[in-house]
């Protein structure tokens, strides 16, 4: 992760002014130390869907405890008032818990979608939402490849909803609340790395409990929420039709044109229009 | 000059400014129209649905969601209206830089038209804020999220806005008879409109590029990567569309303000724009096809979204292509009209494909706007036509400049 994204964009601001004079991409100073980025893993297979994760999540961030039943074979999706959803899932494997939540993404659609920067990548890894800096345009929610961030309609001061991975407990040396909570040891905290090492580690030692994939390893550019299962992660209502480039590279070229036309575009018009400023003068005024 | 001396359009000669402006502010026109006795109720309904909006929440009247947060106010009042104003830069870009002065009677209007658009429309996207009070951040720097679209997008359209106004700015100058003002804000003109082009081409396509990341939701017959480019294009007949429209209007609504020449000569604008139109299309057409075979969706054309597609191709993009070639070699003025008419609900479908029907399209339930949706929509545009009536009736915009102004071209 020594790549970070949100460099590589601010580059184009500096990019954009240096353009002109053709000065070398590279001089862009990072004296920020290189901090890993902190995720979880969620194994499905150790769950055991008590819900002790969306109660203790709920207490924390006071939103209404959830009261809805799980019932087998229905997806649960996060909402405003939901940070994290545990479903019961059907699968080719029997029955499984699933979680959603947010997924932390190394390059986040959502941050770079963010106008005024509410939603930020943290060194640590999270994402988190600022409301002294969010408009609510809802562009997040737009870009968002796994549809996490909710926005409360429904309120005159509306907030977006969306887990934080507990980015001020994690400041404070403590681990998400979920995880704490866990009973089951279904949830791990820890640096990105160190929990792929992990997560590769129990599909080599029993690899007749998992299939031999870590959703989030590749999808979207990497996710600092990793899924282990036993079953096809489609199952488990994850959209296993993701790209597994980044989402914001998608805006890259258009995003790199700016300040190129802006730079381009105004001598080529004011070069036609001196051009074409004497268009009634004859051929015979050559003479 | 005015040949038909009206006393009731005049600019100010001399009056102090104060008084002038009072006179000004009095409506000019009948009240008990037609127009106005639809237009009222209607802005008074909408007045109210946004008190509610602001007490309650979006939620209250907008039929938005989770999944779908965007609807018909930014889908068709920022996204569709802002490619119908861009007959704006198109046509400063024509009559100020390539110097056709045959397009130089509508210029004015068609600022002020899109000045107003980008002002209300863009306007209307604060009632789609869910915290509007921090809508000033990525202009003050807390902070310039300088790797999002949508910033570059609110800074172009500022900007933009700013160059719309200034280019307009002469008009005001010549109304209020300030002499001096007027002759410095002209001279400003070719500055405003290089820059009011290049930021257009860039917010244009920018409007685009902001579905670039939803790539998994807009159905792929309308999602590609070249968006951005399609909208850019697409807003060069879209704003011609539009100026044959408004101009076809005008010319019937505001006769006693348009002198014989300018009404003579307006069936030729009316030709020559329907020309550009039909090549801007053709282009555009052209793009479409080579995008669609590049996406290698031939299979996507049997299914009810692909007849969708279709008919938005052949019926509202080459249909109106051939219509403007026939009627530009025949020079038939009320079909060049009708090819207007089909080719502007060709752009409001294509921006609404891309941006609500093609939007999770393949989502259980889909999003369909409330009445209490549409009837701020329409709030919104009949605010925006009575401060065109008002201005369009006081300032020199269809009428001939002042004499003192001098930029009269024979």
């Amino acid at each position: 992760m020594g790549f970070d994204r949100r460099n590589f964009f601010r580059t184009i601001a500096v990019a954009g002014a240096t353009l002109a004079v053709g000065s070398s991409f590279g001089a862009v100073k990072s004296d920020e130390e290189a901090v890993e980025f902190q995720g979880m893993l969620y194994d499905s297979t150790k769950c055991i869907g008590c819900r002790a994760c969306e109660r203790v999540c709920a207490k924390t961030y006071n939103l209404p405890e959830p009261k809805d039943e799980l019932k087998a074979g229905v997806i649960r999706n996060t909402t405003e008032t939901q940070r994290t959803a545990i479903s019961n899932c059907i699968t080719s494997k029997g029955e499984v818990f699933g979680k959603k939540q947010c997924m932390h993404c190394n390059e986040p659609a959502c941050t770079a979608a963010c106008l005024t920067q509410a939603m930020y990548k943290t060194k640590e890894g999270p994402v988190i939402w600022r409301g002294d800096k969010c408009m609510g345009c809802r562009y997040c929610m737009v870009s968002c490849p796994f549809d996490v961030p909710k926005f409360e309609f429904h309120s005159a001061n509306p907030k977006i909803q969306k887990c934080d991975l507990c980015y001020d407990r994690i400041k404070s040396g403590k681990i998400p609340a979920c995880a704490e909570a866990c009973p089951a040891d279904a949830l791990t905290f820890g640096t990105r790395r160190e929990l792929i090492a992990e997560a590769r580690k129990r599909i080599f030692e029993s690899p007749k409990d998992y299939i031999n994939q870590i959703f989030g390893e590749e999808v979207a550019g990497g996710t600092g929420l990793l899924y282990l299962s036993p079953a096809p992660f489609n199952e488990l209502g994850l959209n296993t039709k993701l790209q597994n480039s980044s989402y914001p590279a998608l805006t890259k070229g258009f995003l790199y044109s700016v300040p190129s036309v802006d730079v381009l575009l105004p001598p080529l018009l004011l070069a036609i229009y001196e051009a074409t400023k004497n268009n009634n003068s004859k051929e015979e005024d050559n003479e | 000059m005015n040949k038909k001396a009206q006393p009731n359009f005049r600019d100010n000669d001399g009056t102090p400014m104060l008084k002038f402006i009072t006179s000004e502010l009095k409506p000019k026109n009948k009240i008990l129209t037609p127009f106005n006795i639809i237009s009222f109720p209607i802005v008074i309904l909408g007045l109210v649905l946004i008190i509610i909006r602001f007490a309650k929440g979006l939620g209250a009247i907008t039929n938005l969601s989770q999944e779908v947060p965007w609807g018909l106010w930014i889908g068709f009042d920022v996204v569709t209206g802002v490619a119908f104003a861009g007959g704006a830069y198109v046509l400063t870009f024509m009559v100020y830089i390539l110097n056709m002065k045959k397009y130089h009677s509508i210029v004015r209007v068609t600022i002020l038209n899109g000045f107003l658009a980008y002002a209300f429309y863009t306007g209307a996207l604060l009632l789609d804020l869910g915290r509007p009070w921090n809508v000033v951040n990525p202009i003050i720097g807390n902070n310039f999220g300088a790797s999002s679209v949508l910033f570059l997008v609110a800074w172009h359209f500022l900007l933009y806005m700013m160059a719309e106004l200034l280019e307009f700015s002469p008009a005001i100058a010549e109304w209020l008879g300030a002499k001096k003002a007027a002759k410095i804000l002209s001279g400003m003109t070719i500055g405003a409109v290089i820059f009011g082009i290049t930021l257009s081409s860039l917010h244009q396509s920018g409007l685009g590029a902001l579905y670039l990341m939803a790539k998994d939701k807009i159905h792929p017959l309308w999602y590609s990567e070249f968006i951005p480019i399609l909208f850019l294009v697409s807003s060069v007949f879209a704003g011609l569309s539009m100026v044959i429209f408004e101009g076809s209007l005008s010319q019937k609504i505001f006769s006693d303000q348009i002198s014989d020449k300018d009404h003579k000569s307006h069936d030729g604008i009316i030709h020559g724009l329907s020309k550009i139109c039909a090549g801007a299309m053709f282009a555009y057409l052209f793009l479409q096809f080579m995008v669609f075979i590049h996406g290698r969706n031939w299979d996507l054309l049997n299914t009810p979204m692909g007849y969708w597609f279709l008919l938005e191709m052949i019926g509202f993009v080459m249909i109106p292509m051939m219509l403007f070639f026939y009627s530009y070699r025949k020079r038939k003025i009320w079909l060049i009209r009708v090819a207007a008419i089909l080719t502007m609900i060709g752009v409001v479908l294509n921006r609404l494909n891309v941006t609500v029907i093609g939007f999770r399209w393949n989502a259980a339930t889909h999003y369909v706007p409330s009445w209490m949706e549409i009837v701020v929509t329409f709030a919104v545009i009949f605010t925006e036509i009575w401060i065109f009536r008002w201005v369009v009736s006081r300032m020199p915009v269809l009428r001939k400049s002042p004499a003192w102004a001098g930029h009269d071209e024979d």
